[in-house]
Formats: C-alpha cells, sequence, structure tokens
C-alpha cells in the first residue's frame, strides 16, 4: 500500500509516553504504512534488554488519579507497549533503530539493547530514512 | 452470504488491538473471505471505516448489541 510513512523520534522513557508511541506505530503498521522509530535518550535506555520489562513510571502530570487508571487498566490485562511494537514488528513494515549519540551519552551497545531495536543510526540516517515521512515527537 | 473464515474476539481490548489483532488476522485470509470481528472499544467503528477505507477491505455487515460492536469484513 502507498500509504505515507510515519517516522516517530521516540526520546520519552515513561511508560505512558512508551505505550503512546507503540499505539501510533501499531495503528500506522495495521494502515500498512511503513513506520521508522528513532530512539533517543530516555526512551533509548528503556529499550535495554535487561530493563525493558521495569516500571519505567509515568510523565509527572499524570499525578496519583493517572497512575492509579493506568494501574487499572493494566490490572485489565492491557497489553504493555513493548509487546504492543513486538506486534506492530509482526505486521511488517517497522524498524526501530537506536540513536548513535544517545548511545555514546548512556554508554550504551548493542549488545545491552533489547532484540526490538534493529540497529544503530545517526540523525543524518534517520532523515533519509524519514524523508518523505510525516513526523512525531514523542 | 458465505461463511465467517475466521473470527477475532477482540473484546476487551483498547485501541489500537483491535485493529492490530484484525490487521494480523486478515493477512491468513484468502481474499473474498469474510473475517468477523467482535470488539468493545467505543473507536473501533470509526476505527474500522478508517481502516477499511484504506486498506480496502469492505465492511459488510456491522451491529451493535449490549456493548459489544460486531463487524464482518470482507477480504479484498
Amino acid at each position: 500500500m502507498d500509504e505515507k510513512p510515519l517516522a516517530i523520534v521516540l526520546f520519552s522513557g515513561t511508560d505512558d509516553k512508551l505505550n503512546a508511541a507503540a499505539v501510533m506505530a501499531s495503528g500506522a503498521a495495521a494502515l500498512g504504512r511503513r513506520v521508522h522509530i528513532f530512539l533517543q535518550y530516555w526512551a533509548l535506555d528503556a529499550f535495554r534488554a535487561d530493563r525493558i520489562e521495569d516500571d519505567h513510571g509515568l510523565a509527572p502530570e499524570a499525578g496519583a488519579a493517572g497512575k492509579a487508571a493506568v494501574d487499572a487498566l493494566r490490572a485489565e490485562g492491557q497489553a504493555p507497549w513493548y509487546e504492543t511494537l513486538a506486534m506492530a514488528k509482526e505486521l511488517g513494515g517497522v524498524e526501530i533503530m537506536a540513536c548513535s549519540l544517545s548511545m555514546d551519552v548512556l554508554r550504551i551497545t548493542e549488545d545491552d539493547l533489547h532484540e526490538l531495536v534493529d540497529g544503530t543510526e545517526g540523525v543524518t540516517a534517520f532523515y533519509l530514512a524519514a524523508d518523505d515521512a510525516q513526523l512525531l515527537f514523542i | 452470504m458465505s461463511d465467517i473464515h475466521t473470527t477475532v474476539d477482540a473484546k476487551g481490548l483498547s485501541c489500537p488491538m483491535p485493529i492490530v489483532k484484525t490487521a494480523q488476522a486478515v493477512k491468513n485470509v484468502p481474499a473474498g473471505e469474510l473475517v468477523e470481528v467482535l470488539a468493545t472499544d467505543p473507536g473501533s467503528v470509526k476505527d474500522f471505516a478508517a481502516w477499511t477505507r484504506s486498506t480496502g477491505n469492505a465492511i459488510v455487515e456491522q451491529t451493535e448489541a449490549d456493548g459489544v460492536y460486531r463487524f464482518v469484513i470482507k477480504r479484498a
């Protein structure tokens, strides 16, 4: 399908924002759109293989009531963001890349990252990949 | 009307899971066959309309009973 691709610069590392990105990515993949996700800073940190299933907290504006609402959804069995992303990748056309600068800053190597991450790239490669795409920053 | 080839039970799942699970399911369904989807997400009404318009699949039947939306989709 010739749908416009989606590019997401995923910067934030809290579970609510990671989930928002996973929802946007999987919805686009279901429409047959290609999706390119560029992981920076705290988002990249959340993709460490040994921490991906940890509780990454919520954005400060969530507050106690927001946290209770999110916890209730989880208790009902809502898929965590990394499972939603795995499903999006199964649909096809979804690529997740680590930002090489963030890798340096956080002293992360590719061996530290979860298998959802396809590789490492710099900002130039990201722009080329995202050339004709709709761009989101989360 | 021919028989249902595959049923996707997406009841209780939040957006975008009903669409994602349906998109996964239709990959294994031959063209022209019918997929039945059951969902409770109220957003699924607009979402399935948009998804079928974009993917070329067609909603041939749509009902709602007791908070459960039922869509029958013909695979393009």
